[in-house]
Parts: C-alpha cells; sequence; structure tokens
C-alpha cells in the first residue's frame, strides 16, 4: 500500500521520482519556483505531466510511459488538496463546506453532516458550524479546510504551505493540529519552515529547478545538508566542492583545510559545512594553522537574532554587534573569514 | 475573491468612510461639466416624453385591450428567452471562461456579433434560416412546425439579440472567480457535474443574475428583428415595442403612453440588477 511516482513536466523543467510508506509524512522544502506546487499538482490531477505513471495503493493515478494515456481525474483521486489559502466555499456554511466532500462521495445529507461535525470538533472549529466563511479569521478558516480535507479520508493528503498565509499567532496552534491529525496518515506538505519539516514529517525532501537534490529523514538532512538550500534551512554555510586529503576544494577555488569524514576518498565530490557562528571576521589575513582564511568582500549585514549576521562571498558569519562596530563593516569592503579546521565538517555529497 | 480574515461588511465601510473623510476624487471639475451634459442628453428625452403624455387618458390609453395584449405577449416572450439565454448562455460562458481551444476567440466574435449587428440584419439573417424557405425552416417546416411569423419567432429573435448581454457579464463573473475553488472542490472528490452545480453557478450567482436581468431588458425592447422575423400580428407577435410603433401612426397619445410603461419596466428590471448582484455578493462573500 505504498504510494510511487515519476513523472517529468518539460516546460516547468520538472522531473520527480518519489516513494511515500503506508503513514508517512514527507516534506518537501525548496526554493521558490523549485516546481514543489508542480508536484502536487500532478498528484492532485490538475496538472497532466509529460510522461511518468503514478500509483496510490491499488489505484494508478496517471500512466503515461511507453504509449499508455492513462489519466485518473481529480475527483476521482482520494487526494485532498489543502492550499496556502483555505478557499473554503463562500456561499456555504462551514458545516456544509466540510460536508461538501462526503456528499460528493455520495453519502446522504444527514451521515454527511455528521462526519463534518465529527472533523469539525476534531479540529476544535465545532463552535463555527453555522458561521459563514467570511466570518472566520484565517487560522480559523485553514482549521476548517483541514477539517474539510480530512472529512474526505484521502489515501493521500496533499498540503501547500498550509501555515504560510497565517499570521505568527495562529501558526502554531495550526501546527499543533497537523501534527495530531497527520499522524498514522500519509501526506506531503510543502513548507519553507525547518520547524514544519521536523515536527510533521518523517522524512524530508529537498526539491531544486525541478529535480530532488536531497532526500532522508529530516534530522538527517539537517544536521548533514549536502544541497545549499538544505544547509540554508539549518543555517548553515555550504561550499560543494572535490575531497582532498586534506579537506576540500571548492568547486569557486578555495582551499580548505579540515578532516574529512570517515570513508570519504579523495577526488570524491563532497561538501564542506560550518556555522556562520565558527567564522570570525578579521580586516587582514590571519594565518595560525590549522586556520582557513578566505579574503570576501561584505555584500550585507543584518540583525540576526541578538547578533549581526555578515553576507559575504555567499557564506555568512555571525558576529556580535560590538565586533562589527569595532572592525566598522560596510557592504562593500574586503575582509577576511577565518574559520577553524576542527569547526568544518566535509562529507561525501 | 479570496475570504479575508476581518468580516467583508467592516472592511467595505472602512472603505467607504476613508473615501468620504479624504474628499479628494481626483476628478477634474469640468469632467463634472460634461457628465452633468451627458445626463440631461439621457435624461431630456426621458421628460420630454412625460410632458407629453395625457394624463386624463393615461389609465385608459394602457387599459385598451390591444395595449394589455401588446404588454402581456412582450412580458411572457422575454422571460421565455431569458430562460433560452440562460439554457444556451451559460454553457457558452463557460466554454469561453474556462476552456481553450483553436478558434475561441473567433467564437467570442461571433457570439458577440449581435452587440453591435443592426436587429433588422439579425431579423433577415434569423428569417433565412428558420423561414419557410430558409436553410433549417424547410426541414422544420416537413415536420409540420412554422416558426416564422409565430410567437415562437419572437423568442428566438429577441434570444438572438440578448444572449450577448448574458455571455459577456457570465464569462467576466467566471474570469473573475477564478478555478481555485473549483480545483479545491474535485480534489474534495466532486466530479465535473457537481462541481458546476455547487460550486461554479453559485459564485458567479450575481454575475448570472444581472446578466439575466440585461438580457431580460434587452429583449423587452427588441424591435427590428422581431419585426423582420417575426412580423406584427396582435396577440402573437406584436410587443409593446411594435405596438407603440403602430399607434405612433394612429393615436400619438397612445404611443407615448405605452412608452412610459415601458420606461417604467425598464426602470425597475435595471434598478433590480444594480441593488441585486451587491446583495447577493455580500452574501456569497465575493467582490
Amino acid at each position: 500500500m505504498t504510494f510511487t511516482l515519476n513523472a517529468a513536466l518539460h516546460v516547468r523543467n520538472f522531473d520527480v521520482s518519489l516513494t511515500l510508506g503506508p503513514a508517512e509524512t514527507v516534506a518537501v522544502l525548496g526554493p521558490n519556483g523549485a516546481g514543489k506546487s508542480t508536484l502536487l499538482g500532478i498528484i492532485a490531477g490538475l496538472l497532466r505531466p509529460d510522461s511518468g505513471h503514478a500509483v496510490l495503493g491499488q489505484k494508478t493515478l496517471f500512466n503515461l510511459d511507453g504509449g499508455n494515456s492513462h489519466f485518473l481525474p481529480p475527483h476521482t483521486r482520494g487526494t485532498a488538496l489543502l492550499a496556502q489559502e483555505p478557499l473554503l466555499f463562500p456561499h456555504m456554511s462551514v458545516l456544509e463546506n466540510v460536508a461538501f466532500g462526503p456528499r460528493a462521495a455520495g453519502a446522504n445529507r444527514a451521515s454527511a453532516l455528521q462526519t463534518s461535525r465529527h472533523w469539525l470538533a476534531e479540529v476544535e472549529a465545532a463552535e463555527f458550524a453555522d458561521r459563514r466563511p467570511g466570518q472566520l479569521s484565517g487560522g480559523q478558516a485553514q482549521r476548517v479546510a483541514i477539517a474539510r480535507a480530512l472529512a474526505t479520508d484521502p489515501e493521500l493528503l496533499l498540503l501547500d504551505e498550509p501555515m504560510a498565509a497565517l499570521d505568527i499567532h495562529a501558526a502554531p496552534m495550526l501546527r499543533r493540529l497537523l501534527k495530531r491529525v497527520l499522524a498514522n496518515r500519509r501526506a506531503i506538505i510543502i513548507t519553507h519552515d525547518v520547524l514544519d519539516a521536523l515536527m510533521l514529517a518523517d522524512r524530508a525532501v529537498v526539491l531544486e529547478s525541478g529535480r530532488i537534490t536531497e532526500e532522508g529523514p529530516t534530522r538527517a538532512v539537517l544536521e548533514k545538508p549536502r544541497s545549499k538550500f538544505a544547509a540554508g534551512l539549518a543555517g548553515m554555510n555550504l561550499l560543494p566542492g572535490t575531497i582532498t586529503g586534506r579537506g576540500l576544494t571548492s568547486d569557486g577555488g578555495l582551499d580548505i583545510t579540515a578532516h574529512p569524514e570517515d570513508g570519504a576518498v579523495p577526488g570524491q565530490d563532497g561538501v564542506a559545512v560550518f556555522s556562520p557562528t565558527a567564522v570570525s571576521v578579521f580586516l587582514s589575513a590571519e594565518h595560525g594553522s590549522p586556520r582557513n582564511s578566505f579574503a570576501v568582500t561584505i555584500t550585507d549585514l543584518e540583525p540576526h537574532g541578538d547578533q549581526i549576521r555578515v553576507h559575504a562571498g555567499g557564506l555568512s558569519a555571525d558576529i556580535t554587534p560590538a565586533a562589527s562596530a569595532d572592525l566598522g563593516l560596510t557592504p562593500g569592503m574586503t575582509v577576511y573569514f577565518v574559520i577553524k579546521a576542527t569547526a568544518i565538517a566535509v562529507y561525501p555529497a | 475573491m479570496r475570504p479575508v480574515s476581518a468580516p467583508r461588511s467592516k472592511a467595505g465601510t472602512a472603505r467607504k468612510t476613508n473615501r468620504r473623510d479624504t474628499g479628494y476624487t481626483g476628478v477634474p471639475p469640468w469632467v463634472f461639466a460634461l457628465a452633468a451634459a451627458g445626463t440631461l442628453f439621457v435624461l431630456l428625452p426621458l421628460a420630454a416624453m412625460v410632458a407629453k403624455v395625457n394624463w386624463g387618458q393615461f389609465i385608459p390609453l394602457i387599459t385598451s385591450e390591444s395595449s394589455l395584449t401588446a404588454l402581456g405577449l412582450s412580458l411572457r416572450t422575454s422571460a421565455a428567452s431569458t430562460v433560452l439565454c440562460i439554457v444556451l448562455g451559460v454553457p457558452l460562458a463557460l466554454v469561453l471562461a474556462r476552456a481553450s481551444f483553436p478558434g475561441q476567440r473567433l467564437l467570442r466574435a461571433f457570439v458577440l456579433l449581435p452587440l453591435v449587428l443592426p436587429p433588422v440584419v439579425g431579423g433577415i439573417a434569423l428569417l433565412y434560416t428558420f423561414g419557410r424557405q430558409g436553410m433549417l425552416g424547410r426541414s422544420i417546416e416537413l415536420a409540420g412546425i412554422q416558426i416564422a411569423f409565430s410567437t415562437t419567432a419572437v423568442i428566438l429573435a429577441q434570444t438572438f439579440v440578448a444572449l450577448p448581454f448574458l455571455v459577456v457579464s457570465l464569462e467576466g463573473a467566471l474570469r473573475t472567480a477564478g478555478t481555485k475553488y473549483e480545483a479545491v472542490a474535485a480534489t474534495l472528490g466532486a466530479r465535473p457535474t457537481t462541481v458546476l452545480r455547487r460550486v461554479s453557478i453559485p459564485l458567479v450567482l450575481p454575475g448570472l443574475a444581472s446578466g439575466a436581468v440585461l438580457s431580460f431588458a434587452r429583449c423587452l425592447g427588441e424591435f427590428g428583428a422581431t419585426l423582420t422575423f417575426a412580423g406584427s400580428l396582435q396577440g402573437v407577435t406584436r410587443t409593446l415595442p411594435l405596438e407603440i410603433y403602430l399607434q405612433r401612426e394612429t393615436d400619438a397619445d397612445a404611443a407615448v403612453a405605452l412608452s412610459l410603461v415601458l420606461v417604467a419596466v425598464a426602470v425597475a428590471v435595471v434598478g433590480l440588477s444594480y441593488r441585486r448582484p451587491r446583495a447577493l455578493a455580500a452574501e456569497a462573500g465575493t467582490g
């Protein structure tokens, strides 16, 4: 009873293979325009890929390989989609909205309303049953939208950044709610938020430019990122390159001194990963082995918690405001980023 | 279109108050002068007509047998035409707004043609289609049905000229509503017919209502196509505009009185179309 997907859509430069276990929740992370919504559109049947096939349990969602043109329409797929906006039908009451799915599936009015009440209670929105969607706050409406999706008993629940449009006060409650309802349920959740991925998903997939660039248990992806995007999510600096005997030569030509992880073979593709807090900033080159010192030009300075984050040469460093003031840092300045060899992790990509 | 967190009415009031408070409209004064001229241009002829009404004879004139027959026929045929406009126009608007196929722009242009076509030309075209010697008329007549110069012809002529009004306003409403709600409904397991019935149509109900009202008004005023295609037989094809035109030759007072009736009906219809959509929109929570 797994879900397997293999789909390509050339106009969007999209080519993805993905498998989900029976009760697995996968977080899809990636920059804007990476194809995350395309992925959900293809699974839900709102977009038709050029080629590929997808199977959900016993059901073949589509098979467009080898001259086949089997393509199930969205309403027969059992893949409810929850978008950023709740998109509650404005002309129906909250109760009728949640009863919509069961009604469409052929349930009679009474039992559909009963199902609706059950799921409204489940998302702690029972008291809104008789309201119109226009009378709900964003967080309340999104809870109702979750109830509406769950009321169809979907075999696969698709969530497209369900918390992105909510204010910061509504998000934590919704996240708790999703954690509860997603347990023992198969779901794919698109998110920009590391916390969502950690809390809600068993596994994380990083999608970049229409391809999966990284995939694994959420913790592992964040602790040992292999892609620039995952490193950014985890708040780490990442330099891709080639592993050498004494560290790594980055694609940009920097020689990095560090201890490659056991099992890393020189000549292999690898990444050097280090935290911005491990970077010291100097105005002149420092040469005390075993240290790494790179001349970089500051592009931006921004507050980051109680630190100042210095962006330079595609890397970032966190220093104290006092240090920043002492050094007189301004964008355009050339400075030296210095990192201890022991603070850099080098492992195969 | 998307439901907002704040209740609609509150947002609406805020906007209105704001406009009143600032008082700045950005409209140059001479525009107001021209707008006043435009208003006069529309109202003055109506006033001139009202001034001509023979009030002493007004009630007898509009309750004469021929007048009542014409009014009844107009209302009945306009209602039937509006129903036909909805039956044919809703699918047309859906296809134009939602589907994409080669020749779609051309189809839209042709559907809208009666808007700019002189009604007489429409009448002639209908005559050569459904008339006794027409393209379809011959086969229809074999089945024992004659359309030209019957009440059916009146309904067809009115539908022909009024259909674009419904299609235009409904297509606009459908495009504004977008496809997001429909996509969600489909992923919730609703088949296309269910989506249409329970989501698409209810969401564009204000647009459909105003389109239907406009179509009805256009039907009510239809003259040229009706006269050409249906003729002017009392009780069968002589609608109110035709009756007015006829009376004008013999009894000017009757023509003016009946014109006023038509104006009153038109004003009522237009008033309805401007109030209903907004009330419906507020209820549906859509813009």
